[in-house]
């Protein structure tokens, strides 16, 4: 693994790397990215936005969301959920 | 200054807009182009090691988020980040407000010969490296030509006609002249009417230079765009945006906006002769001006000023001065003709906006920008090119002229408005 390479998914899950993930892709602050908050209802993110934000996620952590999951995104916490399913299972 | 326009409808110029290499906003491009100085210089946005050109007009110091949020910044092209930028300074100078008005009020003509050309290749480079999974879902919305003028209409809350117009590099010529005639039918009040390109792309240089047009002049680039110069290798490709607000006279009038400048007349043609080369006889190019001109219901020695589409090819040059003798006869010897091209270089489906604006500003200002870098005048080119310096003039009314690849020719008549610093007319 090169030292240049996206975090392995055996890296251990860092909140606050999604989170700067999210406000960068999704253009609000940090900081309001938490479990509880509504992707569609707290930070304005269409379906697009969603998918880009996913893609991230997926090249970042060397993972794939089944696009039978992608309807259950509804908050932050789906997501993080996702991730620590997928963390658990490398 | 009278349109004589059937139905009655004069449209003003109550606002302008300018993203471009000589400069961001009027004054600045006012100063470089009554200067005579060039916005071209090395590409800086991608490597072009292996171009056989390697200078263009490039935006400087560009920052989207002066204009946008940054998420709308990260979802659009940067044709449209530029032409969302010149579209809100039109509008903030015209000092209307679409969002308090009649939604059907105010409507957007923004177009773009190329669209979000970087982001297609971004999209294809991706799709061949990795696959169809890891294109962006906003890649599609991104590249699209129209797309700059629907997200006008959301940012600025201006929901009226709303589309592009294409046709290549008289794009923007065109979308001015839409603009013009959907006031004139009544289907809007005021327009935002212009264009935005950012076509610097490995992709775009890269065909461009296989078709030869463009200048090689990479060691000397300020000299590189020489209009009507028998020195001249090409054009030089330039990026930026150029926006105007056209208004329906009487409500200009009555919300006390100050009148820039008036449409006249416009007129469009067909070369009908080849993809890419001009009518060497100049015949469409000619048939769009007396369209323009009889439009506008003005004679030939009643053109003070020819803003010529002058893109500083030897087949282009050679042609247009062609067809402005053919329409504009006695008066072709004498009248001021230059290309502002030579400072800015061809900003492609924005080059008629920003070559209205500077009709409009030499009437304002009662100053003809130079043609600059004419040196050893084209014998074949044998007009009054206003060589290298700015010209003190009384210019009511000014001819611009746009004709891009595929023989589409767009020609407007422009007035001068009440805010001109040189009364008289």
């Amino acid at each position: 693994m090169s030292a240049t390479n996206p975090a392995p998914s055996r890296e251990p899950l860092d909140f606050s790397e999604l989170q700067r993930m999210a406000g960068e892709i999704l253009g609000v602050d940090a900081d309001r990215v938490q479990l509880d908050v509504s992707f569609a209802r707290d930070l304005a993110a269409d379906s697009l936005d969603l998918v880009e934000l996913i893609m991230a996620i997926e090249d970042r952590y060397q993972v794939s969301l089944p696009p039978e999951r992608l309807e259950g995104m509804r908050k932050v916490g789906d997501l993080w959920e996702f991730l620590m399913e997928q963390h658990g299972a490398a | 200054m009278t349109g004589s326009d059937g139905a009655g409808v004069r449209v003003a110029i109550t606002g302008m807009g300018l993203v471009t290499p000589v400069g961001t906003g009027v004054e600045a491009v006012w100063e470089s182009l009554s200067q005579g100085r060039s916005g071209i210089g090395p590409i800086t946005q991608f490597d072009t090691t292996g171009y056989p050109t390697q200078i263009a007009g490039e935006v400087r110091d560009f920052d989207p988020a002066l204009y946008m949020d940054r998420k709308t910044a990260r979802h659009v092209a940067r044709y449209c980040q530029l032409g969302l930028a010149a579209a809100r300074m039109a509008v903030e100078d015209s000092g209307l407000r679409p969002s308090t008005m009649d939604p059907d009020a105010v409507g957007v003509v923004l177009s773009s010969g190329a669209g979000g050309m970087e982001e297609i290749e971004r999209g294809h480079r991706m799709l061949l490296d990795r696959g169809v999974s890891r294109i962006s879902p906003f890649t599609a919305p991104m590249m699209i030509t129209d797309i700059a003028a629907g997200l006008v209409a959301i940012e600025l809350q201006a929901g009226g006609p709303n589309y592009a117009v294409v046709s290549a590099c008289a794009s923007s010529g065109h979308a001015i002249a839409d603009g013009f005639e959907v006031i004139r039918r009544g289907d809007a009040v005021a327009m935002i009417a212009g264009g935005a390109e950012a076509s610097l792309t490995p992709l775009m240089i890269g065909a461009f230079c296989q078709l030869s047009a463009m200048s090689r002049r990479n060691q000397d680039p300020t000299a590189a765009s020489r209009p009507f110069d028998l020195g001249r290798d090409g054009f030089v490709m330039s990026e930026g945006a150029a926006v105007l607000v056209l208004e329906e006279m009487g409500h200009a009038l009555s919300r006390g906006a100050r009148i820039w400048g008036e449409v006249l007349g416009a007129g469009a043609s067909a070369d009908m002769y080849h993809f890419t080369a001009p009518d060497p006889e100049g015949r469409g190019a000619a048939r769009a001006m007396r369209a323009a001109l009889r439009k506008a219901g003005l004679r030939p020695e009643d053109v003070d000023y020819v803003n010529a589409h002058g893109t500083s090819t030897q087949l282009g040059d050679i042609a247009e001065t062609l067809a402005i003798h053919q329409v504009l006869g006695e008066r072709a010897r004498t009248v001021p003709v230059s290309s502002t091209k030579s400072m800015t270089g061809h900003l492609l489906g924005a080059a008629g906006a920003i070559e209205a604006a500077a009709c409009v500003l030499a009437m304002d200002r009662g100053l003809v920008p130079p043609t600059i870098n004419l040196e050893d005048q084209d014998p074949q080119c044998d007009l009054d090119y206003v060589p290298n310096r700015a010209r003190p003039a009384d210019v009511r009314v000014s001819l611009s002229n746009s004709f891009g690849f595929g023989g589409h020719n767009a020609s407007l008549v422009l007035g001068r408005g009440t805010s001109a610093n040189s009364k008289g007319a």
